[in-house]
């Protein structure tokens, strides 16, 4: 006779459907403590939507292929995750969003590794599934109280640099390799004397044998200065402290602060512990994170497959950014307009609600964590300024890096041509002018004073990149009821 | 020098009908605007006297527009900013802050190195009027 086996079906040995192990229930009752996900799932042919759901729960929280007996020694239940909800896309037969929900007691308190871990995890690389693409999470308020959050913040930003009531502006050091120091900082003196606020280093300047750091840190802090001294602005460069190690960013940062720099910079692909423990030093250094999103368009672009930029913003909002790279709408990066609303608002917003239209999938409370200020960089130029400022809002840093440093009379031309174009715009639209349809004529009329302004609208007059997005959203407009 | 503190100084002095303007952008946002002047640019001097407190009781924009004027004439040759206060949650900071008089002539700044270990260099900013005790700088 055999030994006494499992007597519920649920824990006979064998294989048995996620949905039958209890990853998937329609009536679960979504608690207000539970981080909720919503995937895009495209399901192997012939898998039922609902299978798949549950086995991306399951993958996601606790299960493994098989059924396993020591689930018994727990209170299982509450560690599985449960797929509760699959909608078809609209217009995709093939795809579903597919809704799980997780119990809090998953996720160790503040850390972005241990989150990312579960969500997207191993999940991805899961055979029963095509394609699979994380499009939105609910987090918590109870969650995001475990979590500080940006080291310095809209708010803050503004006040330490003294700048209210018009969008910051920056720039890009060009070419993004091979000057040296001395040049380097030619560069960052002329555009910020000119008008800028900001120049910064780009993803990929680091220590490269054309430039150690500690070079471009010492030059770029001698224009930063100077050009404070020209203007009687604060000035600040972003210094880009991406290195191998944790140690040599430390170093790095550190002579950051030395010098008396008001801003440091790390590039995504430093991975979410390094940024979780530069958000730290930023905030017991006074020091503001810019954060360059490199890599990102590696998994968040396409729709099929990946994690919806909207979904790393959130994190990073979380792990402690005061700048992110967030999308131009007008420049030359992938950017629907509505889907970097979607964007910006989680970066800015105490509250998000649910909007389909902009891609957010739920009510989120912020829980009072600090607000991002989005960076819009990318091909973008003064004669878009009206376009800028009604897509973008005035808490964003502009970027203009061609947009300054290819004007024909000069980096300080470029810059100031920037500069007026802003004041201008701002100017109009608190005076209550439509400055959507009356754009254009507001520039001409400040290049009337303005030479540099007039050169800038000259030369990239006609420059528009008119591409097709790839990330829009998927929705039905409903007919809303009223009551 | 032109110091280009504040929101419009890239473009030409406003002229009161624009100053109207703005005030009354803030004011429809419920901002409270404040009269701040000084003879210290400094970028880093951040506490303006204040001429009086916020007006936050005031929302009639030729009010805030005789209270600006006065402030000019009382201190024709300082700096002298407008700035719109915002008390709403998740705010409660300046929303605008622009010039709206300065000194006839701006000296500037000078920049102080103080060289330091390696290449390192320690930075003063420091405008060459406080050089003079306060009142009789400009």
């Amino acid at each position: 006779m055999s030994r006494q086996q499992d007597q519920e079906p649920r824990y006979t040995p064998g294989v048995i459907p996620y949905k039958q192990m209890g990853y998937w229930n329609p009536d679960y009752e979504v608690k207000d403590t539970d981080v909720v996900a919503v995937f895009r799932i495209t399901p192997q042919r012939g898998v039922d939507p609902e299978e798949a759901a549950a086995a991306v729960a399951g993958e996601s929280s606790t299960a493994t292929w098989t059924v396993v007996w020591t689930d018994r020694l727990t209170n299982c239940e509450l560690y599985r995750a449960k797929a509760f909800r699959v909608d078809p896309v609209p217009g995709n037969p093939e795809q579903h969003f597919a809704y799980i929900a997780y119990d809090l007691e998953l996720f160790e308190p503040g850390s972005i590794a241990n989150l990312t871990a579960s969500i997207i995890g191993n999940v991805f690389g899961f055979k029963a599934v095509k394609a699979l693409r994380l499009e939105d999470m609910h987090l918590p308020v109870a969650y995001l109280k475990t979590f500080s959050g940006p080291p310095t913040g809209i708010v803050v930003e503004r006040e330490r640099l003294d700048k209210f009531g018009r969008p910051l502006l920056g720039a890009t050091t060009k070419p993004k390799l091979g000057l040296s120091g001395r040049n380097y900082g030619r560069v960052v003196y002329e555009a910020l004397r000119g008008g800028l606020d900001f120049v910064k280093d780009d993803e990929n300047i680091n220590s490269q044998s054309f430039m150690h750091w500690r070079d471009r840190f010492l030059y770029c802090m001698e224009a930063v200065n100077r050009a404070s001294a020209a203007t009687g602005e604060v000035k600040g460069h972003y210094l880009n402290v991406t290195a191998g190690t944790m140690e040599q960013m430390y170093e790095r940062a550190e002579f950051a602060r030395e010098l008396g720099s008001v801003i440091v910079m790390i590039d995504l692909v430093i991975g979410y512990t390094a940024i979780q423990s530069m958000a730290n030093w930023c905030r017991k250094n006074d020091m503001i994170l810019h954060l360059h999103r490199a890599g990102h368009g590696t998994y968040t672009r396409q729709k099929n497959h990946g994690v919806a930029f909207r979904v790393i913003a959130k994190w990073m909002r979380m792990a402690g950014v005061d700048h992110i790279h967030a999308g131009t709408v007008v420049g030359k990066l992938e950017g629907d307009p509505h889907m970097v609303k979607g964007i910006y608002d989680t970066c800015r917003e105490p509250y998000t609600p649910r909007n389909l239209g902009t891609g957010l999938f739920f009510d989120q409370d912020w829980a009072a964590l600090g607000k991002i200020m989005p960076v819009a960089s990318g091909g973008i130029h003064a004669g878009q300024m009206h376009q800028l400022l009604t897509y973008l809002g005035e808490d964003v840093v502009l970027q203009f890096g061609g947009g300054t440093i290819g004007h024909p009379q000069g980096i300080a031309a470029g810059a100031q041509a920037n500069r007026v174009a802003l004041e201008a715009m701002v100017l109009a639209r608190n005076e209550g002018r439509d400055i959507w349809h009356e754009g254009p004529t507001i520039l001409n009329e400040a290049a009337r004073w303005c030479t540099p302004l007039r050169q800038a609208l000259e030369v990239w007059k006609d420059i528009t990149f008119n591409y097709a997005s790839t990330d829009t959203p998927d929705f039905v407009v409903q007919e809303s009821v009223s009551a | 020098m032109h110091i280009t503190q504040g929101q419009f100084s890239f473009l030409p002095p406003l002229t009161d009908e624009q100053i109207k303007a703005q005030v009354i952008w803030a004011l429809d946002h419920g901002w409270a605007i404040s009269v701040e002047y000084t003879d210290d640019p400094h970028p880093r001097n951040t506490y303006w006297e204040m001429y009086g407190h916020p007006m936050f009781d005031l929302r009639d924009p030729a009010g805030v527009m005789k209270e600006i004027s006065e402030c000019r004439r009382t201190f024709p040759n300082r700096y002298i900013r407008v700035m719109a206060f915002d008390s709403s949650k998740g705010w409660e900071t300046p929303r605008m802050s622009f010039i709206v008089n300065r000194p006839e002539h701006e000296p500037g700044f000078h920049l102080e190195r103080q060289e330091m270990q390696g290449r390192a260099i320690r930075y003063t900013v420091r405008p060459y009027v406080t050089e003079r005790p306060e009142g009789k700088r400009y």
